[in-house]
């Protein structure tokens, strides 16, 4: 059983947790605290486990976010491993490129995600086309909710916004030419909108 | 402020989330967050807040409690939230109470009509919502509440919903068994669902039910292996393959399921071998999810009835393992190793190298796996090396939590396999001086006795020997400056009893140090109480030898001050001390006999010795006593005062504490190593003075007795949280493992001795010398089976003991093959094969719909999925290349920015890096923009200080 999930920055800030046993929260700052320093110092060649109080906690670092989750000593340290890319994998469907900020400001919309993957401390769905089938369903009840507030000169000038960032990951340590097709992509996209408006 | 771009939340909000962002310092950052407690507390009580703006404030109650402060006065307003119509509103509600409440909180009360209310929904995401909820919130007290809805919802029309119900029943099971116990057969039901989601969340909760009584469900084992076997011939629909690999996590549950099933069970292990046979063929070891379900395999196998085939392919894929560059699969293979040695002893020597390299390896995780290992495989060759390395490594750490279960594994070794009585008195001063204060009581009071009663039954000598050399030692450590107060205990009590027995020592220079000692630790009044004991016993034999009592002045001041200790017990004990030395010799020795802390002592129940005196008494006209039991209805006044009297010795107020009721179903199998610090369980040797002895804290043991009890199976508690459950049952042999919590692990442990970890990877050409010497002495012996003690000492404890160890696990397994149910034929199986048909047809996905834009390269990235697949064995090839010997770190770099080799494993991410990114972005580009435009508005851009913000995740 999953005991709990966290999601720790580089630099030791909190940007999820999930318990699914019960500690108060005196205890809760506790674990985050020990555990970042348990894990945040870990070199990158080691295990990406840890010993801790009896329990074993499994960490994976995605760029700068460690996600990190406790479980029992007789769990199969590899396969929760996989849980743990697993959510970075529906996380990353449904942001679209997750990155760390998305999870900053829509640190509930990561939340609803993992309720639908994880349920009591286990998993409860295994395929990820279910899960953002559910998350889907009820994003679009809130589609319909929101008030439609954006105008499509508003968009214009955020798709402008995106291929500068689009550009500047291009520029990044990467260099993938998939990435500079696409912000070329955007940017011809972005003109036609303006010549249609 | 409205709503806004893609995050729908005020301005205000994003600057609170990027003024935390951009704090310098944790004070910074609280006085943010205290500001903004502020804020919320003054406005969430406002009036007529609209829908929107609570749920925003909603929200960022859940970021500043997530950030670790207390946000408890905003959590009424959560559960008000709950019970909104609109299930927008409603859905934030329950994910901010189930982050705020745990499962006692006093609200609870307050959500559970709404959740009731909300599971006769008629909108399927109401229902999931509040199953969610259910999930978290619900206690024992509160199952009843809402157990009729999650029934009927285990029918539901919708696959999601009755996922949950499941999950919910789970739970519910796993707070209070009883309470659903009458519900199991539904799960057995839900195996059979028409959705392999369902089908895949009703294996947690059979897995623990087997976990707790096997033999109930060995009915399934057929349709379990049929199952697994479908599954892994890829009957299932693609949606829930994983990384190339069929529904990887439904055929670990599986294989954790079977190996419970198979345990000891030849039978039904019959059954297992080909399956599993075909997985450990089938599994690709090259990537991550392939090992995961290797490793399962690994333990399925070790736990069911021994098959020399499958234990060759398990040793095959452990010494894959251990061969490995990653540590992580190093770490796998020493666990796995550990379970296989015990069926098959002899494969630990072809990986002694291996074992080695991990004990030595600078990684603090993978040492302890390793130390973990050797406990396991320690026997009375290797003893020696192994306790010495562990007591090693214990000095070397701070982790409290760990120190004291390496310490308790140390002790238990020791009094296990100890070649000599001396390198055990040394082992465990060591283990004493180090751990100190860590180690268990029990251990020190253990300590004790062994000294006291000796290993041999008739070598009396060896007994003599043993406590010199344990006196001298003592007299030697006493010298060392801050020592644990554990040890000083046993160091004053065995100074007490054997301090002046081989008169090797004067009454004085031990007198002289046990004063020392209680001057030295005067805050400790337990070590003084055992150092007073210990002087007034030596004073003792030495009037009782009738030799003359000179009292060292220091005594004597100690004496005085502890006559007028606030402490009663030190104070008493001063006294009784000044008392025995006025009294003669006769007197004395029967007082306190030397050398009789094991002889039992006597008590003389009836008090016959007063038969005199009272006989005496009635003659003179004394009432005679009457029975308790007789004296009912006597309600005379004249003799009620005498009663009263005597009541009053007998029922005076029971200081100690009511017996713990014990687990009504024992369903635990004889565990094959428990670590028990105690050898045989003999009483406590009660020295009449010693009341530190005797008050030591009872462990509560858990060897169920059939005492009297409350039965209150299917009563709902009214009182209290806590029930005692079942204790939680393990298979015999998976798992094992001790975990000593008695105390907490505090601060980060430090990685001791560097070494170079190339070094340890290279070929076995240059294996030092020394690594050499420690593999013999750690393995050498390995290939003899006998495990009795090289001395004779303890022959009548420790060696029965070991006996006993070693044949457990042969004679479990028998008896329990012998009791193999006969394997019924299931109820009409389900195959899962037509099912895909159908639900590959009804994937008209909705989500799919809603991407819209780029839906075709999502189409195009699924065709592509046989030539991706193709594509893979070539990078897999170069993977194995690089990793055969050519170190070349740019490689790692280069195939991703992740920190974990293991990932360069996955041809998923590998092999198609371009599909990914060509579809990211993918499912709402719109939504992409806005938020990214949102962001730079609100100033955070790339070129600031934190470009990793922007970083995707997925490499």
């Amino acid at each position: 059983m999953i005991h709990f999930v966290l999601l720790i920055s580089r630099q030791g800030k909190v940007r999820l947790t999930k318990w699914y046993s019960a500690y108060s929260q005196k205890e809760r700052t506790k674990v985050i605290r020990e555990l970042s320093g348990l894990i945040l110092t870990r070199g990158p060649k080691l295990c990406n486990f840890v010993e801790w109080r009896g329990l074993r906690v499994v960490y994976k670092r995605y760029a700068s976010l460690y996600f990190c989750m406790c479980i029992d000593e007789d769990d199969n340290e590899l396969e929760i491993l996989e849980i743990i890319h697993h959510y970075v994998e529906v996380l990353d469907r449904y942001f679209g490129s997750v990155c760390e900020l998305d999870l900053i400001y829509n640190f509930h919309k990561a939340y609803f995600i993992l309720d639908e993957l994880l349920i009591a401390g286990e998993l409860q769905e295994p395929s990820k086309r279910t899960v953002a089938r559910l998350v889907a369903a009820q994003d679009s009840l809130v589609e319909t909710a929101k008030e439609q507030t954006s105008s499509i000169t508003n968009i214009i000038a955020q798709a402008a916004n995106f291929t500068i960032k689009m550009l500047h990951k291009g520029y990044g340590p990467w260099g993938s030419n998939a990435l500079h097709l696409e912000s070329l992509l955007l940017v011809d996209v972005c003109t036609r909108l303006v010549d249609q408006h | 402020m409205g709503s806004q771009g893609g995050f729908y939340q005020s301005k205000e909000f994003l600057d609170l989330v990027k003024s935390i962002g951009e704090a310098r310092s944790k004070a910074e950052e609280d006085r943010i967050v205290l500001n903004e407690i502020e804020t919320l507390k003054r406005r969430i009580s406002e009036p007529d807040i609209p829908k929107r703006k609570m749920k925003e404030y909603i929200i960022r109650l859940v970021y500043i409690e997530m950030l670790g402060h207390d946000a408890s006065f905003g959590y009424i307003h959560a559960v008000k939230m709950t019970h909104d119509d609109s299930l927008l509103v409603k859905r934030t509600g329950y994910l901010a109470v189930t982050l705020f409440l745990n499962e006692d909180h006093d609200l609870i009360i307050l959500i559970v009509n709404t959740i009731q209310k909300d599971l006769k929904s008629d909108n399927y995401l109401v229902v999931c919502a509040a199953l969610n909820a259910v999930c978290k919130l619900i206690n024992e007290e509160t199952i009843p509440a809402v157990l009729p809805q999650v029934m009927e919802l285990l029918a539901h029309p919708k696959e999601a919903v009755r996922k949950k119900a499941i999950m919910a029943l789970h739970r519910f099971y796993q707070k209070s068994p009883s309470s659903v116990s009458h519900l199991v057969s539904n799960f057995r039901k839900r195996l059979c669902d028409n959705d392999p989601g369902v089908m895949g969340a009703t294996l947690c909760p059979l897995f623990e039910l087997i976990a707790r009584d096997v033999n109930s469900y060995k009915d399934l084992v057929i349709s379990f292996v049929s199952i697994l076997k479908q599954v892994a011939e890829r009957r299932l629909s693609k949606a829930y393959d994983y990384h190339q690999m069929p529904a990887p996590f439904i055929q670990i549950k599986l294989l954790k399921i079977l190996a419970l099933l198979g345990s000891g069970d030849k039978q039904a292990s019959e059954n297992m071998y080909t399956v599993v046979g075909d997985i450990f063929r089938k599994c690709d070891s090259s990537s991550n999810i392939g090992n995961a379900v290797l490793y399962e395999c690994i333990c399925c196998v070790s736990s069911i009835y021994p098959n020399p085939k499958l234990l060759e392919s398990a040793a095959d894929v452990i010494s894959r393992f251990l061969k490995s560059d990653s540590h992580n699969l190093k770490y796998m293979g020493i666990d796995a190793l550990g379970r296989l040695i015990k069926i098959s002893p002899e494969i630990a020597e072809q990986h002694q190298l291996a074992v080695i390299d991990c004990l030595e390896d600078p990684d603090d995780t993978l040492k302890r796996k390793t130390f973990e290992l050797l406990y396991k495989m320690t026997k009375s060759t290797n003893v020696e090396v192994i306790v010495d390395r562990m007591i090693d490594y214990m000095i070397s750490i701070n982790d409290n939590h760990y120190k004291t279960e390496i310490a308790s594994r140390c002790v238990e070794l020791a009094e296990q396999f100890a070649p000599s009585n001396q390198w055990f008195i040394q082992t465990m001063n060591r283990v004493f001086e180090h751990a100190g204060d860590l180690v268990n009581i029990k251990v020190a009071h253990n300590l004790m006795r062994l000294i006291a009663e000796g290993f041999g039954e008739d070598d009396d000598n060896a007994d003599t020997k043993l406590r010199s050399s344990a006196v001298e030692s003592y007299l030697r450590i006493l010298g060392e400056p801050k020592l644990p107060s554990v040890f000083l205990q046993v160091i004053c009590w065995v100074l007490g009893e054997y301090g002046t027995a081989d008169g090797m020592f004067s009454a004085s220079d031990i007198t002289g140090k046990l004063c020392d000692v209680a001057e030295a630790y005067s805050n400790d009044e337990t070590v003084k109480a055992y150092a007073t004991t210990a002087l007034m016993k030596i004073y003792a034999f030495e009037i009782a030898a009738r030799r003359k009592v000179d009292m060292l002045p220091e005594c004597q001041s100690l004496m005085e001050e502890l006559l007028a200790s606030h402490s009663t017990d030190l104070q008493q004990r001063a006294y009784e001390l000044q008392a025995v030395i006025g009294l003669d010799a006769h007197a004395v020795a029967c007082i306190m006999p030397s050398d009789a802390s094991c002889e039992d002592i006597e008590v003389d129940r009836d008090l016959s010795f007063l038969n005199d005196y009272i006989q005496e008494a009635i003659e003179k006209g004394a009432q005679p006593y009457i029975p308790e039991s007789e004296r009912s209805g006597m309600l005379n006044i004249s003799n009620f005062r005498n009663q009263d009297h005597h009541e009053a010795s007998s029922h005076g107020l029971r200081f100690e504490a009511y017996e713990l009721p014990k687990p009504a179903v024992q369903s635990r199998i004889p565990q094959t190593l428990i670590a028990s610090t105690e050898i045989v369980p003999v009483p406590e040797p009660m020295y009449p003075r010693e009341s530190y002895q005797t008050t030591m804290p009872s462990i509560p043991s858990d060897a169920g007795s059939a005492e009297l009890k409350l039965r209150l199976e299917g009563v709902q508690k009214k009182w209290g949280r806590s029930t005692y459950t079942p204790a939680t049952s393990t298979s015999n042999s998976t798992s094992q493992k001790t975990v000593n919590g008695t105390s907490q692990g505090d601060g980060a442990s430090t990685v001791s001795s560097m070494r170079e970890t190339y070094d340890s990877r290279k070929p076995q050409v240059e294996v030092s010398h020394e690594k050499q010497k420690l593999a013999a002495s750690l393995f050498g012996g390995s290939s003899k089976t006998e495990k009795s003690p090289a001395t004779g000492h303890k022959a009548a404890k420790a060696s029965s003991h070991v006996v006993e160890k070693s044949h457990v696990p042969k004679s479990s397994l028998e008896v329990a093959s012998e009791k193999a149910t006969p394997a019924q034929q299931p109820p009409d199986l389900l195959d899962l094969g037509e099912p895909t048909a159908t639900s590959t047809a009804l994937q008209l996905d909705p989500f799919k719909q809603l991407e819209g834009l780029l839906d075709a390269t999502e189409v195009a990235s699924a065709v592509n999925g046989a030539p991706a697949a193709s594509r893979s064995p070539d990078i897999m090839a170069l993977y194995a290349d690089t990793a055969a010997g050519i170190h070349n770190k740019n490689d790692a770099d280069l195939l991703s920015g992740l920190s974990n080799p293991s990932v360069t494993n996955m041809p998923g991410t590998t092999a198609m890096p371009q599909v990914t990114q060509s579809s990211s972005k993918g499912p709402n580009p719109k939504d992409s923009l806005e938020k990214d435009a949102l962001v730079r508005q609100m100033g955070v851009n790339p070129s600031s200080q934190n470009p990793n913000l922007f970083k995707d995740l997925l490499g």
